[in-house]
């Protein structure tokens, strides 16, 4: 482990050098492209704008194995989700156009680095905003209010967090965040922990347990396996996803703002929200 | 090594290892009166019987355990019986078990020369008598050390009840580590643990053996 802590340091110092190398290279190259060749973008747009206009579309990262999100259709070979649309609806707001837009795979693990590599313009990939992210990238506002909820059998009492006391009986996957959570905030609770989401939602359905808890999103995926089973009670945590682009390109970070805001006031978003997740986005 | 996390979890290792502890002590006296139970059908003179048996060893034991543990766990349930990972783990453990034992005393049982058992015959002593005096008190010595393997595996496997939840001593050995990620360390005590059950128990039955074959 402390190997890992070491290795992510480097890795991080790393990354800081090359946005920074980067970032002096990319102003110099606009310089010059704004006294450029006919076609070039207009002196408003120069920033990371101009040039994903001069490219012609919009890579955007995704994941490719996170249902409701970022799924691959092996069927059809397309990834879907409420990301996938989310970039489309990016995508057209920059171009008119929603298949100016080119898809790349990431993880957890290599979105980061391929934003700052330059592989990518956005990442748009269940990415929780936090302290030390801000520190690497620049966010979006948030575009999905992911946290803790509940999952339970259609009809159960339990509604929400207050319903559960420490007699409860709680499903949860071994070693998250989740468990200690849930365990803070009812105390004396004692979850019963399973190997991963799956045994812990066939358990759930075995009647081992009244209550499934982890993030929503994982939940709202469950439900749709399985609509004898609902989320309840809203989230009890918080972890906002929020879009990323590489540090500096403000004028990309306030479209896909702009973007996100037209998307809720036109009620695209709630559309978008209720396709993917089955049910209307809390009010906010 | 770094074992300062310990003194944070070992209230859960400790809990673990009472539970890790009931477990075994219940399924090895259930699979030890059903294995003797099941020995009994499979050399009986009764034919009925003897399929039962055989059926019922065959079945278990060339199944993997963890199936047996899903089916008392989650099959149950959808039959109205709804047990938790601790009584289902032990039930699975001695079902499962019994099967080797029942086949150990079998062959114990049947490795007695045939001559041993047609002599007590011959001199008066019913089928029953026989057994008894004759035939049991030679297979005892030579049951005891496949069967105390199978108690040190029972022992062993009961960490099966980790995966349903039976709050046995792996099942909080794996919530430590998840969430100390000492992961060397943790696996460490928990095999710790089971030494200090299985090392007393190989032990005693190597006594046992000594003693029993020293009154012949």
């Amino acid at each position: 482990m402390r190997k890992k802590k070491w290795l992510g340091m480097g890795v991080s110092l790393m990354l800081l050098l090359t946005v920074a190398l980067s970032g002096c290279g990319a102003n110099k190259s606009e310089e010059n492209n704004s006294g450029g060749a006919a076609g070039s973008p207009a002196p408003g747009e120069s920033g990371a704008v101009g040039k994903i206009k001069e490219r012609g579309k919009l890579i955007v990262g995704v994941k490719y194995d996170t249902n409701l999100f970022g799924l691959k259709n092996t069927k059809t070979g397309d990834v879907e989700g409420f990301d996938v649309d989310v970039s489309k609806a990016i995508a057209k707001k920059l171009f008119g156009d929603e298949s100016k837009l080119e898809l790349k795979e990431v993880t957890s693990k290599t979105r980061t680095q391929m934003l700052n590599n330059g592989d990518i313009d956005l990442i748009v990939a269940t990415m929780t905003i936090n302290e030390d992210r801000k520190k690497q990238v620049d966010f979006s506002d948030v575009y999905f209010n992911a946290g803790q909820s509940l999952l339970v059998k259609k009809g159960s009492p339990i509604t929400s967090i207050e319903d559960v006391t420490k007699d409860t009986k709680v499903i949860g996957q071994k070693g998250a965040t989740s468990i200690k959570n849930i365990e803070e905030k009812v105390p004396g609770l004692r979850v019963l922990q399973y190997e991963n989401y799956q045994e812990a939602f066939t358990a759930l359905k075995a009647g081992k347990g009244d209550v499934l808890t982890t993030d929503n999103a994982i939940l709202f995926g469950m439900s749709q396996q399985d609509p004898n089973y609902v989320v309840v009670g809203g989230i009890f945590t918080d972890e906002p996803y929020g879009i990323a682009a590489k540090k500096g390109n403000t004028d990309l970070v306030t479209a896909v703002n702009e973007t996100i805001k037209e998307l809720k006031d036109s009620g695209e978003y709630a559309a978008l929200y209720e396709k993917w997740m089955g049910e209307k986005p809390p009010e906010a | 090594m770094d074992f300062s996390f310990v003194g944070a979890y070992w209230g859960d290792f400790t809990e673990g290892f009472k539970n890790t502890i009931y477990a075994s002590l219940l399924a090895l006296a259930g699979s030890f009166i059903l294995g003797i139970l099941l020995a009994v059908f499979r050399i009986s003179p009764w034919k009925v019987l003897r399929i039962l048996g055989t059926a019922y060893v065959e079945f278990f034991r060339n199944i993997p355990l963890l199936l047996v543990v899903y089916v008392f766990y989650l099959g149950l349930p959808s039959m109205g019986v709804d047990l938790d990972g601790f009584t289902s783990g032990t039930l699975g453990l001695m079902v499962y078990t019994s099967a080797f034992i029942a086949e150990a005393i079998r062959a114990g049982i049947q490795s007695v020369p045939t001559g041993q058992m047609e002599a007590a015959r011959s001199s008066g002593l019913s089928y029953v008598q026989a057994m008894r005096f004759v035939v049991l008190p030679q297979a005892v010595r030579i049951v005891i050390p496949p069967i105390s393997n199978q108690f040190l595996n029972l022992v062993k496997n009961s960490s099966i009840l980790g995966v349903v939840a039976g709050f046995d001593l792996m099942y909080f050995a794996d919530n430590v580590n998840s969430y100390s990620f000492q992961t060397i360390e943790t696996y460490m005590i928990a095999a710790g643990f089971y030494l200090i059950l299985t090392i007393p128990l190989a032990y005693a039955t190597n006594v046992l053996e000594r003693r029993l074959a020293r009154t012949n």
